[in-house]
Protein backbone atom coordinates (compact mmCIF):
# COMPACT_ATOMS: atom_id res chain seq x y z
CA UNK A 1 0.00 0.00 0.00
CA UNK A 2 2.50 2.42 0.73
CA UNK A 3 4.56 1.23 -2.10
CA UNK A 4 2.05 4.00 -4.18
CA UNK A 5 2.91 7.08 -2.88
CA UNK A 6 4.51 8.67 -5.01
CA UNK A 7 6.44 12.22 -3.81
CA UNK A 8 4.65 15.17 -5.31
CA UNK A 9 6.73 17.77 -7.10
CA UNK A 10 7.42 20.14 -5.23
CA UNK A 11 8.85 22.47 -7.45
CA UNK A 12 5.67 24.57 -8.61
CA UNK A 13 4.88 24.84 -4.79
CA UNK A 14 8.49 26.31 -4.03
CA UNK A 15 7.33 30.07 -3.19
CA UNK A 16 4.61 28.89 -1.20
CA UNK A 17 7.01 26.30 0.47
CA UNK A 18 9.29 28.89 1.01
CA UNK A 19 6.77 31.42 3.15
CA UNK A 20 5.17 28.65 5.06
CA UNK A 21 9.07 27.73 6.29
CA UNK A 22 10.32 31.44 6.84
CA UNK A 23 7.15 32.20 8.66
CA UNK A 24 7.90 29.52 11.35
CA UNK A 25 11.55 30.85 11.56
CA UNK A 26 9.96 33.92 12.02
CA UNK A 27 7.59 33.17 14.82
CA UNK A 28 10.66 31.51 16.45
CA UNK A 29 13.37 34.68 15.99
CA UNK A 30 10.56 36.92 17.44
CA UNK A 31 10.02 34.50 20.31
CA UNK A 32 13.73 34.31 21.62
CA UNK A 33 14.71 38.26 20.03
CA UNK A 34 13.21 40.33 22.95
CA UNK A 35 11.66 43.54 22.48
CA UNK A 36 14.87 45.34 21.60
CA UNK A 37 15.14 43.61 18.52
CA UNK A 38 11.68 43.79 17.50
CA UNK A 39 12.77 45.04 14.48
CA UNK A 40 14.12 41.78 13.57
CA UNK A 41 10.63 40.22 12.69
CA UNK A 42 9.83 42.69 9.99
CA UNK A 43 12.93 42.65 8.30
CA UNK A 44 12.93 39.22 7.84
CA UNK A 45 9.80 39.48 6.91
CA UNK A 46 10.43 41.94 4.16
CA UNK A 47 13.40 39.51 2.99
CA UNK A 48 11.31 36.31 2.69
CA UNK A 49 8.79 38.31 0.45
CA UNK A 50 12.06 39.11 -1.56
CA UNK A 51 12.97 35.97 -1.50
CA UNK A 52 9.38 34.71 -2.25
CA UNK A 53 9.48 37.06 -5.42
CA UNK A 54 12.90 35.63 -6.81
CA UNK A 55 11.22 32.33 -6.27
CA UNK A 56 8.66 33.16 -8.10
CA UNK A 57 10.08 34.86 -10.97
CA UNK A 58 12.40 32.06 -11.64
CA UNK A 59 9.72 30.00 -11.57
CA UNK A 60 7.63 31.74 -14.17
CA UNK A 61 6.42 29.68 -16.43
CA UNK A 62 5.55 28.97 -20.37
CA UNK A 63 2.82 27.07 -18.87
CA UNK A 64 0.57 25.38 -15.90
CA UNK A 65 2.06 22.56 -13.98
CA UNK A 66 -0.10 20.73 -11.50
CA UNK A 67 1.04 19.18 -8.40
CA UNK A 68 -0.20 17.46 -5.00
CA UNK A 69 -2.40 15.32 -7.18
CA UNK A 70 -3.87 17.86 -9.66
CA UNK A 71 -4.87 19.84 -6.07
CA UNK A 72 -2.22 23.15 -6.71
CA UNK A 73 -1.53 24.71 -9.97
CA UNK A 74 1.43 27.12 -10.66
CA UNK A 75 0.48 29.05 -14.19
CA UNK A 76 1.07 32.34 -15.81
CA UNK A 77 -1.78 33.96 -13.78
CA UNK A 78 -0.70 32.94 -10.91
CA UNK A 79 2.65 33.83 -10.59
CA UNK A 80 1.40 37.33 -11.99
CA UNK A 81 -0.77 37.86 -9.39
CA UNK A 82 1.98 36.12 -6.81
CA UNK A 83 4.12 38.59 -7.79
CA UNK A 84 1.82 41.45 -7.82
CA UNK A 85 0.71 40.56 -3.94
CA UNK A 86 4.57 40.18 -2.51
CA UNK A 87 5.16 43.61 -4.19
CA UNK A 88 1.89 45.16 -2.56
CA UNK A 89 1.86 43.43 0.75
CA UNK A 90 5.90 45.09 0.90
CA UNK A 91 4.31 48.50 0.32
CA UNK A 92 1.84 47.65 2.83
CA UNK A 93 4.42 46.90 5.42
CA UNK A 94 6.27 49.68 4.63
CA UNK A 95 4.05 52.11 4.56
CA UNK A 96 2.04 51.01 7.95
CA UNK A 97 5.46 51.03 9.85
CA UNK A 98 5.64 54.40 11.14
CA UNK A 99 2.16 54.00 12.18
CA UNK A 100 2.12 50.71 13.96
CA UNK A 101 5.32 51.99 15.81
CA UNK A 102 3.54 55.11 16.71
CA UNK A 103 0.61 52.87 18.17
CA UNK A 104 2.88 50.36 19.56
CA UNK A 105 1.59 47.66 17.44
CA UNK A 106 4.97 46.55 15.24
CA UNK A 107 5.24 43.52 17.32
CA UNK A 108 6.05 40.21 15.73
CA UNK A 109 2.13 39.07 15.74
CA UNK A 110 1.53 41.76 13.26
CA UNK A 111 4.25 40.89 10.78
CA UNK A 112 3.60 36.74 11.20
CA UNK A 113 -0.54 37.78 11.03
CA UNK A 114 0.30 39.10 7.37
CA UNK A 115 2.94 36.52 5.95
CA UNK A 116 0.37 34.05 7.04
CA UNK A 117 -2.23 36.17 5.27
CA UNK A 118 -0.22 36.43 2.06
CA UNK A 119 0.36 32.40 2.36
CA UNK A 120 -3.13 32.35 2.49
CA UNK A 121 -3.72 34.42 -0.92
CA UNK A 122 -0.75 32.61 -2.45
CA UNK A 123 -2.85 29.25 -1.78
CA UNK A 124 -5.60 31.12 -2.88
CA UNK A 125 -4.14 32.24 -6.50
CA UNK A 126 -2.67 28.76 -6.61
CA UNK A 127 -5.39 26.48 -5.92
CA UNK A 128 -7.02 23.69 -8.28
CA UNK A 129 -9.42 21.97 -6.30
CA UNK A 130 -11.74 23.31 -4.37
CA UNK A 131 -10.14 22.29 -1.04
CA UNK A 132 -7.21 23.71 -1.37
CA UNK A 133 -9.25 26.91 -2.30
CA UNK A 134 -11.14 26.84 0.93
CA UNK A 135 -8.12 26.37 3.19
CA UNK A 136 -6.61 28.97 1.43
CA UNK A 137 -9.18 31.46 1.70
CA UNK A 138 -9.51 30.66 5.27
CA UNK A 139 -6.40 30.90 6.20
CA UNK A 140 -6.13 34.44 4.69
CA UNK A 141 -9.68 35.26 6.47
CA UNK A 142 -8.57 34.19 9.97
CA UNK A 143 -6.01 35.83 9.51
CA UNK A 144 -7.32 39.17 8.65
CA UNK A 145 -9.89 39.26 11.59
CA UNK A 146 -6.72 38.65 13.93
CA UNK A 147 -4.89 41.83 12.10
CA UNK A 148 -8.58 44.56 12.01
CA UNK A 149 -8.38 43.38 16.10
CA UNK A 150 -5.05 43.70 16.51
CA UNK A 151 -5.35 46.95 18.49
CA UNK A 152 -7.02 45.05 20.85
CA UNK A 153 -7.67 48.38 23.05
CA UNK A 154 -9.51 50.04 20.68
CA UNK A 155 -13.50 49.80 20.87
CA UNK A 156 -13.64 50.52 17.39
CA UNK A 157 -11.35 48.11 16.06
CA UNK A 158 -12.76 45.11 18.32
CA UNK A 159 -16.31 45.92 16.77
CA UNK A 160 -14.95 46.23 12.92
CA UNK A 161 -13.38 42.68 14.00
CA UNK A 162 -16.64 41.17 14.95
CA UNK A 163 -18.77 42.25 12.06
CA UNK A 164 -15.73 41.03 10.04
CA UNK A 165 -15.41 37.98 11.43
CA UNK A 166 -19.57 37.02 11.84
CA UNK A 167 -20.07 38.62 8.16
CA UNK A 168 -16.45 36.49 6.89
CA UNK A 169 -17.80 33.56 8.43
CA UNK A 170 -21.69 33.81 6.72
CA UNK A 171 -19.46 34.49 3.53
CA UNK A 172 -17.35 30.72 3.93
CA UNK A 173 -20.54 29.23 4.97
CA UNK A 174 -22.47 30.20 1.87
CA UNK A 175 -19.22 29.17 -0.53
CA UNK A 176 -18.99 25.98 1.36
CA UNK A 177 -22.71 25.21 0.80
CA UNK A 178 -22.19 25.83 -2.81
CA UNK A 179 -19.47 23.99 -3.29
CA UNK A 180 -21.10 20.87 -1.52
CA UNK A 181 -23.80 21.40 -4.16
CA UNK A 182 -21.24 21.42 -7.43
CA UNK A 183 -19.62 18.29 -5.50
CA UNK A 184 -22.94 16.46 -5.46
CA UNK A 185 -23.73 17.30 -9.03
CA UNK A 186 -20.34 16.63 -10.71
CA UNK A 187 -18.88 14.15 -8.01
CA UNK A 188 -15.08 15.87 -7.88
CA UNK A 189 -13.44 18.76 -6.02
CA UNK A 190 -11.11 19.39 -8.75
CA UNK A 191 -11.74 22.09 -10.93
CA UNK A 192 -10.74 21.07 -14.35
CA UNK A 193 -12.44 18.13 -13.53
CA UNK A 194 -15.60 20.00 -12.52
CA UNK A 195 -15.55 21.80 -15.84
CA UNK A 196 -15.05 18.30 -17.85
CA UNK A 197 -18.22 16.76 -15.78
CA UNK A 198 -20.17 20.10 -17.01
CA UNK A 199 -19.16 19.51 -20.69
CA UNK A 200 -20.10 16.05 -20.40
CA UNK A 201 -23.57 16.95 -19.35
CA UNK A 202 -23.65 14.55 -17.01
CA UNK A 203 -23.99 16.42 -14.01
CA UNK A 204 -27.66 17.64 -12.46
CA UNK A 205 -28.43 21.51 -14.13
CA UNK A 206 -30.15 22.16 -10.92
CA UNK A 207 -28.30 21.21 -8.31
CA UNK A 208 -25.85 23.23 -10.37
CA UNK A 209 -26.97 26.29 -10.53
CA UNK A 210 -28.46 26.18 -7.30
CA UNK A 211 -25.08 25.65 -6.04
CA UNK A 212 -23.78 28.49 -8.23
CA UNK A 213 -25.88 30.72 -6.73
CA UNK A 214 -24.43 30.41 -3.35
CA UNK A 215 -20.89 30.34 -4.58
CA UNK A 216 -21.72 33.84 -6.94
CA UNK A 217 -22.73 35.08 -3.31
CA UNK A 218 -19.94 33.67 -1.19
CA UNK A 219 -17.30 35.50 -3.73
CA UNK A 220 -19.43 38.54 -4.06
CA UNK A 221 -18.80 38.57 -0.09
CA UNK A 222 -14.89 37.99 -0.18
CA UNK A 223 -14.66 40.99 -3.54
CA UNK A 224 -17.37 43.35 -1.97
CA UNK A 225 -19.99 44.10 -4.22
CA UNK A 226 -23.14 45.07 -3.43
CA UNK A 227 -25.67 43.42 -2.20
CA UNK A 228 -23.04 41.84 0.06
CA UNK A 229 -20.53 45.04 0.89
CA UNK A 230 -21.98 45.57 4.05
CA UNK A 231 -18.97 44.65 5.95
CA UNK A 232 -16.60 47.05 3.97
CA UNK A 233 -17.18 50.33 5.35
CA UNK A 234 -17.12 49.48 8.77
CA UNK A 235 -14.16 47.14 8.53
CA UNK A 236 -12.20 49.80 6.48
CA UNK A 237 -13.14 52.16 9.02
CA UNK A 238 -12.87 50.60 12.19
CA UNK A 239 -9.64 49.23 11.55
CA UNK A 240 -6.27 50.66 12.14
CA UNK A 241 -5.22 52.01 9.06
CA UNK A 242 -1.92 50.24 8.23
CA UNK A 243 -4.30 46.96 8.73
CA UNK A 244 -6.86 49.00 6.18
CA UNK A 245 -4.34 49.47 3.65
CA UNK A 246 -3.58 45.60 3.77
CA UNK A 247 -7.30 44.41 3.85
CA UNK A 248 -7.86 47.01 1.06
CA UNK A 249 -5.06 45.60 -1.56
CA UNK A 250 -3.56 42.40 -2.10
CA UNK A 251 -6.66 40.06 -0.58
CA UNK A 252 -8.56 41.79 -4.35
CA UNK A 253 -6.17 40.26 -6.47
CA UNK A 254 -7.12 36.79 -4.23
CA UNK A 255 -10.23 37.10 -4.53
CA UNK A 256 -10.39 37.96 -8.24
CA UNK A 257 -8.01 34.55 -8.75
CA UNK A 258 -10.32 32.99 -6.97
CA UNK A 259 -13.55 34.13 -9.18
CA UNK A 260 -11.74 33.39 -12.56
CA UNK A 261 -10.64 29.50 -10.96
CA UNK A 262 -14.18 28.60 -9.90
CA UNK A 263 -16.45 30.42 -12.41
CA UNK A 264 -14.05 30.24 -15.88
CA UNK A 265 -11.60 27.91 -15.51
CA UNK A 266 -14.49 25.64 -13.77
CA UNK A 267 -18.25 26.86 -14.45
CA UNK A 268 -17.45 28.03 -17.93
CA UNK A 269 -20.21 26.06 -19.00
CA UNK A 270 -22.90 27.92 -16.59
CA UNK A 271 -21.72 30.90 -17.93
CA UNK A 272 -25.25 32.39 -18.99
CA UNK A 273 -26.05 32.09 -14.97
CA UNK A 274 -23.41 33.46 -13.99
CA UNK A 275 -22.79 36.38 -16.00
CA UNK A 276 -26.49 37.63 -15.17
CA UNK A 277 -25.57 37.20 -11.42
CA UNK A 278 -22.33 39.16 -12.00
CA UNK A 279 -23.98 41.76 -14.15
CA UNK A 280 -26.45 42.92 -11.36
CA UNK A 281 -23.55 43.12 -8.77
CA UNK A 282 -21.07 44.65 -10.84
CA UNK A 283 -24.15 47.67 -12.04
CA UNK A 284 -25.86 47.58 -8.13
CA UNK A 285 -22.00 48.16 -6.80
CA UNK A 286 -21.17 51.09 -9.10
CA UNK A 287 -24.23 52.54 -8.69
CA UNK A 288 -23.95 52.18 -4.93
CA UNK A 289 -20.53 52.35 -4.37
CA UNK A 290 -20.43 56.20 -5.64
CA UNK A 291 -23.10 57.11 -4.52
CA UNK A 292 -22.61 56.29 -1.30
CA UNK A 293 -19.56 57.54 -1.50
CA UNK A 294 -20.31 61.13 -2.27
CA UNK A 295 -22.20 61.05 1.73
CA UNK A 296 -18.84 60.45 3.14
CA UNK A 297 -16.74 62.59 5.91
CA UNK A 298 -14.28 60.19 6.72
CA UNK A 299 -11.55 59.42 4.08
CA UNK A 300 -11.14 55.76 5.01
CA UNK A 301 -15.01 55.02 4.24
CA UNK A 302 -14.73 57.61 1.26
CA UNK A 303 -12.47 54.78 -0.22
CA UNK A 304 -14.19 51.85 1.13
CA UNK A 305 -17.03 52.97 -1.21
CA UNK A 306 -15.26 53.32 -3.87
CA UNK A 307 -13.32 50.17 -3.55
CA UNK A 308 -17.15 48.68 -3.81
CA UNK A 309 -17.38 50.71 -7.54
CA UNK A 310 -14.19 49.70 -8.33
CA UNK A 311 -14.78 45.87 -7.99
CA UNK A 312 -17.65 46.32 -9.62
CA UNK A 313 -16.27 47.52 -12.77
CA UNK A 314 -13.54 44.58 -12.21
CA UNK A 315 -17.09 42.62 -12.12
CA UNK A 316 -17.92 43.88 -15.32
CA UNK A 317 -15.31 42.83 -16.97
CA UNK A 318 -15.19 39.15 -15.65
CA UNK A 319 -19.21 38.75 -16.96
CA UNK A 320 -17.72 39.72 -20.71
CA UNK A 321 -16.38 37.20 -21.74
CA UNK A 322 -18.59 35.55 -23.92
CA UNK A 323 -20.78 37.69 -26.85
CA UNK A 324 -23.89 35.81 -27.33
CA UNK A 325 -24.05 32.34 -28.35
CA UNK A 326 -20.02 32.10 -30.26
CA UNK A 327 -17.26 32.09 -28.21
CA UNK A 328 -14.39 34.14 -29.63
CA UNK A 329 -11.44 33.25 -28.07
CA UNK A 330 -9.66 36.85 -28.41
CA UNK A 331 -12.72 38.12 -26.84
CA UNK A 332 -12.55 35.95 -24.18
CA UNK A 333 -8.93 36.68 -23.34
CA UNK A 334 -9.57 40.42 -23.58
CA UNK A 335 -11.93 40.18 -20.68
CA UNK A 336 -10.48 38.44 -18.73
CA UNK A 337 -7.27 40.41 -19.12
CA UNK A 338 -9.21 43.53 -18.63
CA UNK A 339 -10.19 42.25 -15.62
CA UNK A 340 -6.67 41.73 -14.42
CA UNK A 341 -5.72 44.49 -15.13
CA UNK A 342 -8.32 46.36 -13.47
CA UNK A 343 -7.56 44.18 -10.30
CA UNK A 344 -3.78 45.22 -10.42
CA UNK A 345 -4.52 49.03 -11.30
CA UNK A 346 -6.70 48.96 -8.03
CA UNK A 347 -4.84 47.63 -5.95
CA UNK A 348 -1.76 50.04 -7.05
CA UNK A 349 -4.43 53.23 -6.42
CA UNK A 350 -5.61 51.70 -3.26
CA UNK A 351 -1.95 51.47 -2.33
CA UNK A 352 -0.78 55.05 -3.20
CA UNK A 353 -4.27 56.64 -1.36
CA UNK A 354 -4.03 54.95 1.62
CA UNK A 355 -0.16 55.68 2.05
CA UNK A 356 -1.31 59.23 2.03
CA UNK A 357 -3.49 58.91 4.85
CA UNK A 358 -0.69 57.04 6.85
CA UNK A 359 1.93 59.30 5.88
CA UNK A 360 -0.66 62.05 7.62
CA UNK A 361 -1.07 60.29 10.07
CA UNK A 362 1.42 60.92 13.59
CA UNK A 363 1.53 59.66 17.23
CA UNK A 364 -2.28 60.08 18.81
CA UNK A 365 -3.49 61.86 15.22
CA UNK A 366 -5.68 60.07 13.36
CA UNK A 367 -6.08 61.67 9.34
CA UNK A 368 -8.97 60.16 8.35
CA UNK A 369 -11.13 63.00 7.40
CA UNK A 370 -11.61 64.51 4.36
CA UNK A 371 -10.76 68.30 6.38
CA UNK A 372 -7.37 66.56 7.81
CA UNK A 373 -6.62 66.77 4.00
CA UNK A 374 -7.06 70.48 3.92
CA UNK A 375 -4.32 72.81 2.25
CA UNK A 376 -1.97 69.70 1.83
CA UNK A 377 -0.62 71.14 -1.12
CA UNK A 378 0.82 74.28 1.33
CA UNK A 379 2.33 71.87 3.58
CA UNK A 380 3.68 69.50 1.23
CA UNK A 381 3.68 69.73 -2.45
CA UNK A 382 5.34 66.95 -3.76
CA UNK A 383 2.70 64.04 -1.85
CA UNK A 384 -0.20 66.58 -2.28
CA UNK A 385 0.48 65.94 -6.35
CA UNK A 386 1.12 61.84 -5.62
CA UNK A 387 -2.33 62.20 -3.64
CA UNK A 388 -3.72 64.11 -7.00
CA UNK A 389 -2.19 61.87 -9.37
CA UNK A 390 -4.23 58.59 -7.50
CA UNK A 391 -7.13 60.58 -6.68
CA UNK A 392 -7.36 61.34 -10.83
CA UNK A 393 -6.74 57.88 -11.16
CA UNK A 394 -9.10 56.51 -9.22
CA UNK A 395 -11.86 58.66 -11.24
CA UNK A 396 -10.89 57.57 -14.59
CA UNK A 397 -9.54 60.67 -16.04
CA UNK A 398 -6.99 60.08 -18.46
CA UNK A 399 -3.81 59.70 -18.63
CA UNK A 400 -3.43 57.90 -16.12
CA UNK A 401 -3.76 54.04 -15.38
CA UNK A 402 -7.25 53.80 -13.89
CA UNK A 403 -8.24 55.47 -17.18
CA UNK A 404 -6.73 52.90 -19.05
CA UNK A 405 -8.27 50.47 -16.99
CA UNK A 406 -11.40 51.68 -17.20
CA UNK A 407 -11.26 52.16 -20.80
CA UNK A 408 -10.04 48.27 -21.51
CA UNK A 409 -12.91 47.12 -19.03
CA UNK A 410 -15.35 49.10 -20.79
CA UNK A 411 -14.43 48.01 -24.32
CA UNK A 412 -14.77 44.45 -23.00
CA UNK A 413 -18.42 44.86 -22.01
CA UNK A 414 -19.18 46.84 -25.33
CA UNK A 415 -17.61 43.51 -27.35
CA UNK A 416 -19.80 41.42 -25.68
CA UNK A 417 -22.88 43.99 -26.18
CA UNK A 418 -24.06 45.04 -22.88
CA UNK A 419 -24.34 48.83 -23.89
CA UNK A 420 -26.74 49.64 -21.56
CA UNK A 421 -24.86 48.64 -18.61
CA UNK A 422 -21.36 50.14 -20.18
CA UNK A 423 -23.81 53.17 -20.53
CA UNK A 424 -24.68 53.29 -16.79
CA UNK A 425 -21.46 52.80 -15.70
CA UNK A 426 -19.86 55.35 -17.23
CA UNK A 427 -23.09 58.09 -15.74
CA UNK A 428 -22.00 56.67 -12.38
CA UNK A 429 -18.22 57.01 -12.84
CA UNK A 430 -19.33 60.36 -13.73
CA UNK A 431 -20.68 61.08 -10.87
CA UNK A 432 -17.99 59.57 -8.59
CA UNK A 433 -15.40 61.73 -10.06
CA UNK A 434 -17.26 64.46 -8.00
CA UNK A 435 -15.93 62.79 -4.53
CA UNK A 436 -12.37 62.27 -6.11
CA UNK A 437 -12.12 65.78 -7.41
CA UNK A 438 -13.31 66.99 -4.06
CA UNK A 439 -10.12 65.90 -2.63
CA UNK A 440 -8.08 67.23 -4.53
CA UNK A 441 -10.25 70.57 -4.18
CA UNK A 442 -9.53 70.74 -0.64
CA UNK A 443 -5.52 70.51 -0.96
CA UNK A 444 -4.85 72.44 -3.35
CA UNK A 445 -7.60 75.46 -2.61
CA UNK A 446 -8.66 75.08 1.00
CA UNK A 447 -6.43 76.82 4.19
CA UNK A 448 -4.93 73.75 5.81
CA UNK A 449 -5.95 73.01 8.93
CA UNK A 450 -3.10 71.46 10.38
CA UNK A 451 0.51 72.51 10.16
CA UNK A 452 2.02 69.93 11.66
CA UNK A 453 4.88 69.07 9.49
CA UNK A 454 4.99 65.55 7.51
CA UNK A 455 7.67 63.64 8.64
CA UNK A 456 8.20 59.98 6.59
CA UNK A 457 10.97 57.92 6.81
CA UNK A 458 13.18 58.06 3.79
CA UNK A 459 11.99 54.46 2.45
CA UNK A 460 8.58 55.62 3.01
CA UNK A 461 8.77 58.93 1.13
CA UNK A 462 10.45 56.62 -1.74
CA UNK A 463 8.38 54.20 -1.96
CA UNK A 464 4.84 56.39 -1.93
CA UNK A 465 6.92 58.12 -4.41
CA UNK A 466 7.79 55.36 -6.61
CA UNK A 467 3.59 54.29 -6.51
CA UNK A 468 2.40 57.91 -7.67
CA UNK A 469 5.00 57.63 -10.37
CA UNK A 470 3.89 54.26 -11.62
CA UNK A 471 0.50 54.80 -11.59
CA UNK A 472 1.08 58.02 -13.76
CA UNK A 473 3.78 56.04 -15.70
CA UNK A 474 1.61 52.98 -16.35
CA UNK A 475 -0.99 55.43 -17.75
CA UNK A 476 1.33 56.98 -20.17
CA UNK A 477 2.38 53.36 -21.43
CA UNK A 478 -0.28 51.20 -20.45
CA UNK A 479 0.85 48.56 -22.73
CA UNK A 480 3.56 47.03 -21.35
CA UNK A 481 1.11 45.76 -18.15
CA UNK A 482 -1.96 44.73 -20.45
CA UNK A 483 0.34 42.86 -22.32
CA UNK A 484 1.78 41.26 -19.52
CA UNK A 485 -1.71 40.56 -18.69
CA UNK A 486 -2.88 39.36 -21.68
CA UNK A 487 0.05 36.92 -22.28
CA UNK A 488 -0.43 35.78 -18.86
CA UNK A 489 -4.31 34.85 -19.19
CA UNK A 490 -4.09 33.43 -23.34
CA UNK A 491 -1.08 30.47 -21.43
CA UNK A 492 -3.17 30.01 -18.48
CA UNK A 493 -6.97 29.43 -20.22
CA UNK B 1 -34.60 3.50 2.81
CA UNK B 2 -33.81 7.15 3.55
CA UNK B 3 -32.79 8.57 0.35
CA UNK B 4 -30.36 11.55 -0.48
CA UNK B 5 -33.20 13.89 -0.83
CA UNK B 6 -33.74 13.31 2.71
CA UNK B 7 -30.36 14.20 3.65
CA UNK B 8 -29.86 17.38 1.49
CA UNK B 9 -33.73 18.65 2.63
CA UNK B 10 -32.22 18.20 6.14
CA UNK B 11 -29.03 19.86 5.47
CA UNK B 12 -30.95 22.96 3.65
CA UNK B 13 -33.50 23.08 6.39
CA UNK B 14 -29.95 23.62 9.18
CA UNK B 15 -28.50 26.08 7.15
CA UNK B 16 -31.53 27.96 7.05
CA UNK B 17 -31.79 27.81 10.63
CA UNK B 18 -28.71 29.00 10.63
CA UNK B 19 -28.61 31.67 8.14
CA UNK B 20 -31.87 33.27 9.79
CA UNK B 21 -30.23 33.21 13.01
CA UNK B 22 -27.30 35.51 11.98
CA UNK B 23 -29.68 37.70 10.86
CA UNK B 24 -32.49 37.68 13.20
CA UNK B 25 -30.41 37.10 15.90
CA UNK B 26 -30.35 41.25 18.01
CA UNK B 27 -29.17 39.48 21.59
CA UNK B 28 -26.25 37.99 21.91
CA UNK B 29 -23.43 37.27 19.92
CA UNK B 30 -22.91 33.50 21.36
CA UNK B 31 -25.57 32.53 19.95
CA UNK B 32 -24.35 34.33 16.64
CA UNK B 33 -21.48 32.17 16.92
CA UNK B 34 -23.64 28.89 17.38
CA UNK B 35 -25.64 29.58 13.84
CA UNK B 36 -22.39 30.12 12.10
CA UNK B 37 -21.47 26.67 13.49
CA UNK B 38 -24.55 25.23 12.67
CA UNK B 39 -24.26 26.40 8.68
CA UNK B 40 -21.22 24.90 9.15
CA UNK B 41 -22.19 21.14 10.23
CA UNK B 42 -25.31 21.42 7.34
CA UNK B 43 -22.66 21.91 4.98
CA UNK B 44 -20.62 19.00 6.69
CA UNK B 45 -23.59 17.20 6.12
CA UNK B 46 -24.23 17.59 2.75
CA UNK B 47 -20.60 16.29 2.03
CA UNK B 48 -21.22 13.31 4.12
CA UNK B 49 -24.72 12.20 2.16
CA UNK B 50 -23.15 13.32 -1.19
CA UNK B 51 -19.83 11.40 -0.68
CA UNK B 52 -21.71 8.70 0.65
CA UNK B 53 -24.28 8.15 -2.43
CA UNK B 54 -21.45 8.90 -5.17
CA UNK B 55 -19.13 6.41 -3.76
CA UNK B 56 -16.73 8.65 -3.32
CA UNK B 57 -14.61 9.67 -0.15
CA UNK B 58 -13.15 12.72 -1.28
CA UNK B 59 -16.48 14.75 0.56
CA UNK B 60 -15.87 12.95 3.49
CA UNK B 61 -12.49 14.42 3.71
CA UNK B 62 -13.18 17.87 2.82
CA UNK B 63 -15.55 17.32 6.19
CA UNK B 64 -12.56 16.77 8.33
CA UNK B 65 -10.85 20.07 6.99
CA UNK B 66 -13.87 21.77 7.47
CA UNK B 67 -14.46 20.36 10.88
CA UNK B 68 -10.80 21.25 11.82
CA UNK B 69 -11.15 25.24 10.28
CA UNK B 70 -14.65 25.83 11.96
CA UNK B 71 -12.49 24.83 15.47
CA UNK B 72 -10.17 27.81 14.61
CA UNK B 73 -12.28 29.65 13.39
CA UNK B 74 -14.52 29.12 16.87
CA UNK B 75 -11.13 29.88 18.27
CA UNK B 76 -10.45 33.54 16.69
CA UNK B 77 -14.62 34.46 16.83
CA UNK B 78 -14.11 33.97 20.41
CA UNK B 79 -11.03 35.51 20.99
CA UNK B 80 -12.45 38.62 19.38
CA UNK B 81 -15.66 38.43 21.71
CA UNK B 82 -12.89 38.73 24.91
CA UNK B 83 -11.19 41.64 23.73
CA UNK B 84 -15.02 42.81 22.64
CA UNK B 85 -16.29 42.53 26.19
CA UNK B 86 -13.18 44.27 27.63
CA UNK B 87 -13.95 47.00 25.69
CA UNK B 88 -17.63 47.17 25.90
CA UNK B 89 -18.61 45.05 28.83
CA UNK B 90 -21.15 44.19 26.66
CA UNK B 91 -21.78 41.02 24.19
CA UNK B 92 -25.36 42.56 22.68
CA UNK B 93 -25.79 42.57 18.81
CA UNK B 94 -27.52 45.74 19.40
CA UNK B 95 -24.60 48.11 20.75
CA UNK B 96 -22.15 46.65 17.84
CA UNK B 97 -23.53 50.29 16.45
CA UNK B 98 -20.63 53.13 17.01
CA UNK B 99 -19.48 52.48 13.51
CA UNK B 100 -21.91 53.98 10.64
CA UNK B 101 -22.48 56.14 7.43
Amino acid sequence: MLNNFVMPDLYPAAPELFLATMACVILLVDLFAGSRRRWLAGTLTQLALIGCAAITFLNYGEAASLTFSNMFIDDPVSDLLKLLVYVSVFGVLIYGRDYLAERDLDKGEYYLLVLFATLGMMVMISAYNLLTLYLGLEMLSLSLYALVAIDRDSPRATEAAMKYFVLGALASGLLLYGMSMIYGATGTLEVGLIAQALQDGIANRTILVFGLVFLVAGIAFKLGVVPFHMWIPDVYHGAPTAVTLFIATAPKLAAFAMALRLLVSGLFALADEWQTMLMLMAVLSIGVGNLAAIAQTNIKRMLAYSGISHMGFMLLALMSGVAGRDVDPMALVNAYSSAMYYSIAYVLMSLGAFGVVLLLSRAGYEAENLEDFKGLNKRSPWFAAMMMITMLSMAGIPFFVGFFAKFSVLLAAVAAEHLTVVVIAVIFSLIGAYYYLRVVKLMYFDPPADSAPIRASMDMRVLLSANGLAIALLGLFPNALMMLCTVAVLRSL
Amino acid sequence: MIALHHYLVLSALLFAIGVVGIFLNRKNLIVLMMAIELMLLAVNMNFVAFSHYLNDLAGQLFVFFILTVAAAEAGIGLAILVVLFRNLSTIDVDKLDSLKG
